[in-house]
């Protein structure tokens, strides 16, 4: 249903509207006063409302640290929860201004969507998990076996690959959310449950027993997650992109929510250009100077963010991994700003 | 309306502008072109926006390699096919849960209804229960129900419930032998095709035969016996050239024989019994609009009751019940779009869903799924609008 609107939103949209005659983003967002985020309909770690309907996760942290940049307020953002297949319709849509829901980086999403992604907040890759009762060891050793997944989700491809590339049997049965995906496959209607590894430690939390399961070792893609925007809005771009950049820099300097304060005293001129006290990066932005400052500030580094989400003190538990900073054997990297 | 014709025009005295029929046909052909205009417009329009938001649009997709894997296809499908033709794999889909499930609605509502009209009370009880708890709880939640309730309560497919060593039942479906055929399949196949047209035509010889002599046909045990009884010769004058592949536990799954799938089977039984309860409601209003008169008429002629609502009362109610059923059968069709809760692979769940996600064009491929229900639902339209023309009383 919620599909079925944002594609007739999508038809008005682009039928009812003027060629080429569309404010900025930036200038349409300050206007209405907050960011429209769209995030997952409950992913544990990365977006999940409480009985409270607060938003706790990395990617709902990553939607106020771009709230921060533009605000200075990390509660000027609303979200919206979306399911895997309309995720896309919405932001074409212009219902939402950010994507930010566990979203892998493809080529064929990034050129034939009218889409952007703007970085990676998370690197993973697909994985299976199963019960230890069926005495598997190996994704290799799945054939025949009946699959669940989500439906419009790069996994459906991925199995279908991987099982094809490996001549093994399978049936995949694909549904529309990830609460009833991992519903049947706790019936016992499935045999394997596939998603990215962070949605395998996520979504097992909320098994019957959680322990009688395990996740298989392969790691089957390439999942790059990140946030998204739409296409024709450069500047909106620029500032979602940077919003990341600024964090893993941030982290990469040792400037944490706790200590940013002080650091506007330091003499050091790459801290010096992060925290606005030299330079006028914030206007090429069209925002503030602070507004790295403000991100540090209200929501922290990539590192605080991680450790606070996913880290392993949570209970995800997930270790840093291909996700550490790229000066300790991680990928993630950030241009200097400058 | 046709008939009635302006004075003024007949005598040509005032000018067309004021000739109504002259006036309204030229109102309707100026709004026509404004709709084609505006969504011309409105096409050309959005065609531009998504162009130059570099959004893919057109048809092309269709011809494109789908890769992704579907559990249940009536027509040879793989990951290399075309997303065309995964298109046709969820329209037959949609087509099966359609039938089976108008099919077994009718049968199930017929019942229901007639005995919500029993004399007994127990029966009335029972009929009354099931129409009020099935019509008013949501479709959505029986069919979950059906799928997560009933489904966790089937073993794995290791302690599958074995009927008879050669069907199985468990969470992962039911799985029975499949048919091999065999030489010799085809003079089996064409005496089964007789039987039933020889069994068609003797039904309308038998009913002729009672509506002019009064006396009644047993079509019912000689149908059964010409439709059973011939292949059954043929069989065994060829040998028995149809031979059944036992399905084998291997692994993780049974391997061979024919499977059906439990998102199939909540799906159909969700939809079925939750739109009887509706056919089973307009059945009853049939009934009970057909005069009492009728009945006792028949009763007074010596009919045994089953007869008596056979051939006097059904075929009555039948004009009142017909246009109802058509759109219950409508609604059964559109239901089934809640497929995709259960992860059954029907239309919506494999065009509408898995596909728009894969190739990001909505608009075309939700005017395509729109346009693929209007079809099938002005379709079965026609042919109960047909069927309803037959049965209507003819009034002169």
């Amino acid at each position: 249903m919620k599909r079925l609107l944002s594609t007739f939103a999508l038809a008005g949209a682009f039928g009812l509207a003027a060629v080429g005659a569309q404010a900025a983003k930036l200038d349409q967002v300050k206007a209405k006063g907050f960011i429209q985020c769209g995030v997952s309909q409950g992913l544990p770690g990365f977006s999940n409302p409480d009985d409270k309907g607060n938003w706790t996760g990395l990617d709902v942290d990553f939607c106020r640290a771009v709230a921060a940049a533009v605000f200075g307020d990390t509660t000027k953002v609303k979200f919206t929860p979306l399911s895997a297949k309309d995720r896309f319709t919405a932001l074409q849509s212009g219902d939402i201004d950010v994507l930010s829901r566990n979203t892998t980086w493809t080529i064929s999403r990034d050129t034939s969507l009218g889409l952007n992604f703007t970085g990676v907040t998370y690197y993973d890759g697909q994985g299976f998990m199963i019960r230890k009762d069926k005495k598997v060891n190996s994704a290799l050793e799945l054939s025949g076996a009946s699959v669940c997944t989500q439906t419009g989700t790069t996994t459906e491809q991925n199995v279908a690959d991987f099982f094809r590339a490996n001549n093994m049997q399978y049936e995949v049965i694909a549904f529309a959310t990830a609460d009833e995906t991992i519903k049947a496959y706790d019936s016992g209607r499935c045999d394997v449950y596939t998603t990215d590894r962070s949605g395998l430690a996520a979504e097992r939390l909320k098994l019957t027993n959680p322990d009688d399961h395990i996740v298989l070792p392969e790691i089957i893609s390439k999942e790059p997650l990140g946030p998204v925007v739409s296409h024709g809005d450069d500047q909106w771009f620029d500032i979602v992109k940077w919003a990341l950049f600024a964090q893993v820099n941030a982290e990469e300097l040792g400037i944490t929510s706790k200590n940013v304060d002080e650091m506007l005293k330091s003499t050091n001129p790459e801290i010096k250009r992060l925290v606005g006290t030299e330079g006028k990066f914030g206007e090429g932005l069209g925002l503030g100077n602070d507004w790295a400052f403000q991100i540090v500030k209200l929501v922290g580094n990539y590192g605080e963010m991680y450790d606070r989400n996913v880290g392993p003190d949570t209970p995800l538990k997930l270790a840093r991994g291909t996700n550490a900073l790229w000066t300790k054997g991680g990928l993630q990297y950030a241009p200097p700003i400058r | 309306m046709a008939d009635w014709v302006e004075p003024a025009a007949r005598q040509g005295r005032t000018s067309l502008m004021n000739d109504p029929k002259v006036r309204s046909i030229v109102l309707q052909v100026v709004a026509l072109v404004l709709v084609i205009v505006l969504g011309w417009m409105f096409i050309d329009n959005a065609r531009e926006n998504l162009a130059a938001q570099k959004i893919a649009t057109g048809f092309g997709f269709m011809e494109n390699t789908a890769g992704f894997g579907i559990s249940q296809t009536l027509v040879s499908y793989s990951e290399t096919s075309t997303y065309g033709r995964a298109f046709l794999v969820g329209i037959l889909n949609t087509l099966l849960v359609a039938v089976i499930g108008i099919f077994f609605a009718t049968i199930i509502g017929f019942l229901v209804g007639i005995g919500r009209l029993s004399k007994n009370f127990v029966i009335r009880l029972i009929c009354s229960c099931y129409v009020e708890l099935l019509r008013n709880l949501p479709p959505l939640f029986q069919i979950l129900f059906w799928y997560l309730a009933v489904l966790s309560a089937m073993p794995n497919p290791r302690q599958s419930i074995s009927i008879f060593g050669e069907a199985f039942i468990s969470n992962r479906g039911i799985v029975v032998p499949r048919p091999l055929f065999g030489d010799g399949t085809g003079l089996v196949l064409w005496t089964f095709g007789f039987a039933v047209l020889a069994t068609v035509l003797l039904g309308a010889w038998g009913r002729q035969r009672r509506e002019e002599t009064g006396r009644p046909f047993p079509m019912l045990w000689i149908g059964l016996g010409l439709i059973v009884g011939l292949p059954l010769i043929a069989m065994i004058v060829t040998g028995f050239p149809i031979t059944f592949e036992k399905p084998e536990l291997k692994g993780f799954n049974f391997v061979g024989g024919m499977r059906v799938i439990p998102e199939f089977v909540a799906l159909t039984v969700g939809l079925a019994t939750y739109t009887a309860a509706f056919i089973a409601e307009n059945v009853r209003a049939g009934i009970t609009s057909v005069s009492h008169g009728q009945t006792e008429a028949a009763n007074s002629l010596g009919l045994r009751s089953g007869y008596t609502m056979r051939l006097v009362v059904i075929p009555q109610a039948m004009r009142v019940i017909i246009p109802p059923l058509t759109s219950q059968y409508l609604n059964l069709t559109k239901n089934s779009s809640l497929a995709v809760a259960v992860g059954y692979p029907d239309l919506v769940a494999v065009f509408a869903g898995t596909t728009l996600n894969q190739t990001g064009q909505a608009i075309e491929i939700i005017a395509i799924t729109m346009g693929v229900y209007l079809v099938i639902s002005i379709i079965t339209s026609v042919i109960m609008n047909t069927y309803n023309k037959r049965v209507a009383l003819v009034e002169r």
